[in-house]
């Protein structure tokens, strides 16, 4: 299982070389991960759904008892499926989609990055793992939703998408480690067996709170539900992948796998119930009044979300099992959905309701595509989608308290759901043709793959529920109900209540659709509430952080080299003082035993050369000084037997030296040298704190015998790491994460000032001529 | 500044100071050496070449553009880390081959992730050096 995962990255890594050679058509190589993926997900899925887990595991902190471990059950299974089938889908629909556009190898790095680390946190069986492929999403996430980088929209919106989720990712990163505590296990194996003592630790309603905080932002809950709008500046391929069926589903996911630890409260059932409910009507209100596709099919992925939510939140068996059912169908719908806008936005140049129309003759595949998706998305028979919308009637029936409330709010939620599928596939392809910037036709048929694929299996799944859906539906159940009777899924169960609830919410949907000018009118006042939310919220609280970092800045930050040179150097000799009263036995008897001549009269030179440099006139001569006082350093470590020291010593200096002899015409001439009284305030404070730091060093230079770490590193440097040159063997063996770091932080400067030079030459250039 | 002979000598010590480079890459884990050394060698080396003979000359002595050897080297870096992993052993344990091989001696993972350090150095410098010599 991670040899999967890493493939993926590596496929990630490799693909904009790829897409150099052979251009589109890498997209058949690509394509070829998820279709491996999911060709294993089947291999294990008859072993999975009869009860057995796999489980795999490799150390990678063991001091802190985190591994990188792995999880198949039934749950994961579906989510894996759901990843990699979908994925192969979109990998096809892209190519197409992104046809001419000059960066389509770097997208399909990013989106193969996006595939890998999803597939990794879905099948993590570590919190920290599935931490750190929690946050890889949301990198990917926002690599593919700025991906039009131009747009300032596309930044913004790829910017909020980052740290909202971001943001719920540290609520979720402090809740993971209070669990671990408390329940002594990084493992979630260990942490889901001990959930009563969780739930009976005084510290279980911070752990809730900031759970909730991680999967409500990820999976745009009320009140995060902001940025996925937002997020529809994404190409549409990354909207009908991410943000619909994948990424936001996230949070969903945590919440269904955290529920065996951390359910069955009250303040869970009233907290995700309650922000379940409140989500799904909210997104489906805000969907009937939208006018641009991709907006309406993303408020309506919101409600969808607050509906598992809500699910999840009651937490009985049958709202496990119409969760799980609603989440395999949705994705389906949901995915053909945003793939027909897509192809729609393709064709004709416009995403707007008000200019679509009578398309079905020019685009016969496409309109039944939708019309099939559509059917599913209002709950009709005998798609998968009726299935579904009857069990979560069934579920919110069987609520253990507020039924009819739940149940009531359900049905109108649903009906407007209904209507706005009438918006999404009636309105752009009946009805009479209306202009578009482009000249409308058929899409290509990798376009038409997807959507028909999903389509075809709405319908195939929903007349055969048992043989298709049944088994990992009632693995998924089985590893968060453990036990369980038994799951059995069928598409007529006579007339009930159930059905007359779906056959209401159909009539009231139609005929919402059928007056949504009149409804929008009416409710026009509302819709000026809409401008006091969340989304300002999160507006402000970003322009008055960045107000307050200018004026920080402002006050502290003066542009004078000197002032902060003086403000470091000043430092230095507090702290110097502060060492040499408070640290030791005060001034005492400095034991100086032998001073060799040599020692000495290197010490005259190295400071006369520092007085030269001070009182020079020309740059050139300071700049000659300087390098004296640096070689001279190089040369008391020679003295001192530090012979590595030394030679990087020598070798920095002289590159620094290099370094000023080329910058050197450029700098301005030493026109304006400092008054006498500023000369000898500037040499009181240097002098002090050369001299207090000398002190310093001294005293500390006469404590103790040597640490205990000099020791083992002496001892062991040759029986563990086969070196006898103990320093490098520090920096390369025992210390080689430090080293990784420094080289990473020196690469990062060496871009940034190759991107700093680069600008000053453009610009001179620019300025400079014609 | 076009003097013929440092032009001459440079010519000559380029290579001979890449050398150098080498042997106190190699030589660091057992004498005075080292990833870091090395790389402010050649990056001396080439500072030289370009006082002596030009940017462009110095740009084409090079080859290839100094950011790739950062990438190169912070690369190389990272996998020696992650190939303990495939032995199951945490991330950067060191791991040496049995047997040595004729003339690079004893080789292991640290040996690998010295030469990334090489590589991250050489290109750091250059970098800086280059981009300062632009005008």
């Amino acid at each position: 299982m991670p040899a999967l995962i890493i493939a993926g990255f590596a496929v990630a890594v490799l693909a904009p070389f790829a897409c150099c050679r052979w251009g589109l058509r890498a997209r058949y190589l690509f394509v070829l991960y998820p279709l491996a993926v999911t060709a294993y997900l089947a291999g294990s899925y008859a072993g999975i759904v009869s009860g057995a887990v796999r489980r795999t595991s490799l150390m990678w902190m063991p001091a802190l008892g985190v591994r990188f471990s792995f999880l198949l059950d039934g749950l994961s299974l579906l989510f894996a499926l759901l990843v990699s089938a979908i994925g192969a889908l979109i990998v096809v629909y892209a190519g197409a989609y992104l046809k001419g556009h000059p960066h389509h190898g770097r997208f399909y790095a990013f989106l193969l990055m996006f595939m890998s680390s999803m597939l990794g946190l879905v099948l993590a069986d570590n919190a920290i793992t599935m931490f750190v492929f929690w946050e890889l999403t949301g990198v990917s996430s926002y690599l593919l939703i700025g991906f039009e980088h131009e747009r300032e929209s596309s930044r913004y919106a790829a910017l909020q998408a980052l740290l909202v989720t971001g943001f719920g990712g540290l609520a979720m990163l402090a809740g993971l480690i209070l669990i671990a505590t408390v329940t002594g296990s990084y493992e979630l194996s260990v942490i889901l067996e001990r959930g009563d003592a969780l739930r009976a630790h005084p510290l279980y309603l911070p752990i809730l709170l900031l759970i909730l905080t991680g999967a409500f932002s990820k999976s745009a809950l009320f009140p995060f539900h902001f940025w996925l709008p937002n997020a529809m500046e994404a190409p549409t391929p990354v909207s009908a992948y991410l943000h619909s069926a994948t990424m936001v589903k996230a949070g969903i996911y945590l919440l269904a796998r955290f529920s065996p630890a951390l359910a069955e409260t009250a303040s869970w059932h009233y907290l995700v119930t309650l922000g379940g409910v409140a989500t799904m009507v909210a997104g489906s209100v805000l969907a009937f009044a939208q006018r641009d596709l991709k907006r309406i099919l993303a408020y309506s992925t919101v409600s969808a979300l607050g509906t598992l939510a809500l699910l999840l939140g009651l937490n009985t068996e049958e709202a496990t099992k119409a969760a799980v059912v609603f989440l395999l169908v949705h994705s389906m719908y949901k995915g053909a959905m945003f793939m027909v806008a897509g192809t729609l936005a393709h064709e004709t140049g416009t995403r707007d309701l008000e200019a679509l129309g009578g398309l079905r003759r020019l685009m016969p595949v496409t309109a039944v595509t939708a019309l099939v998706a559509a059917l599913s998305m209002a709950g009709l028979p005998p798609l998968l989608g009726f299935i579904s919308k009857e069990l979560i009637y069934d579920a919110k029936l069987q609520a253990p308290q507020a039924q009819q409330y739940i149940t009531t709010l359900g049905v109108m939620a649903n009906a407007v759901i209904v209507a706005v599928a009438g918006m999404l596939a009636v309105a752009p392809f009946y009805g009479r043709r209306r202009e578009t910037p482009k000249p409308p036709h058929e899409a290509p048929w990798a376009m038409l793959l997807g959507p028909a694929f999903l389509a075809v299996m709405g319908v195939v799944i929903g007349m055969m529920p048992g043989i298709f859906a049944a088994p990992v539906v009632s693995a998924a159940v089985a590893a968060l109900h453990p036990v369980t009777v038994g799951v059995q899924i069928v598409l007529w169960k006579g007339f009930n209540l159930v059905l007359g609830l779906s056959m209401l919410t159909v009539v009231m949907g139609i005929a919402a659709y059928a007056g949504r000018a009149h409804l929008l009118r009416a409710f026009a006042g509302l819709r000026r509430m809409a401008h006091v939310g969340p989304l300002q919220a999160y507006d402000g609280v970003l322009a008055g952080m960045l107000a307050l970092a200018r004026t920080q800045t402002r006050l502290v930050q003066s542009g004078y080299l000197r002032v902060y040179v003086a403000t470091v150097v000043l430092f230095l000799a507090a702290t110097a003082i502060a060492t040499v009263t408070l640290g030791g036995t005060g001034p005492g008897a400095l034991r100086i035993t032998r001073v060799h001549v040599a020692e000495v009269s290197l010490g005259a030179v190295m400071v006369l050369a520092a007085w030269t440099a001070a009182r020079a006139e020309s740059m050139l001569a300071a700049i000659a000084a300087l390098g004296i006082v640096g070689y001279g350093v190089a040369l008391m470590f020679v003295m001192f037997s530090a012979p590595d020291l030394a030679m990087t010593q020598f070798a920095v200096e002289t590159l620094t030296i290099v370094l000023f002899i080329l910058i050197l015409p450029r700098l301005p001439r030493l026109r304006r040298l400092s008054r006498p009284a500023v000369r000898v305030r500037d040499m009181l404070a240097a002098g002090a704190a050369g001299a207090l730091l000398a002190i310093a060093v001294l005293f500390a230079a006469r404590q103790g015998p040597p640490s205990r770490l000099a020791r083992y590193f002496a001892d062991n440097s040759l029986p563990l790491a086969h070196g006898r040159n103990i320093v490098n063997v520090i920096l390369v063996d025992f210390r080689a994460l430090d080293t990784l770091g420094e080289i990473t932080v020196i690469s990062v400067a060496a871009v940034g000032i190759v991107a700093l030079l680069r600008l000053r030459v453009e610009t001179e250039k620019d300025k400079g001529a014609p | 500044m076009k003097s013929l002979i440092l032009r001459v000598t440079a010519r000559v010590l380029l290579p001979l100071m890449s050398l150098f480079s080498l042997f106190v890459l190699l030589r660091g884990h057992n004498d005075p050496g080292g990833g870091f050394i090395g790389g402010l060698i050649v990056g001396a080396a080439f500072s030289l070449y370009l006082f002596a003979c030009g940017l462009q000359a110095a740009r084409a002595a090079l080859a290839v553009d100094p950011r790739a050897f950062i990438v190169f080297g912070l690369a190389l870096a990272t996998a020696a880390g992650i190939f303990a992993f495939f032995s199951g052993a945490p991330f950067l344990t060191g791991l040496w081959a049995p047997v040595p091989l004729p003339v690079l001696g004893k080789t292991g993972t640290p040996a690998v992730f010295d030469m990334g350090v090489y590589f991250v150095v050489i290109g750091v410098t250059l970098s800086i050096v280059f981009g300062l010599a632009e005008e």
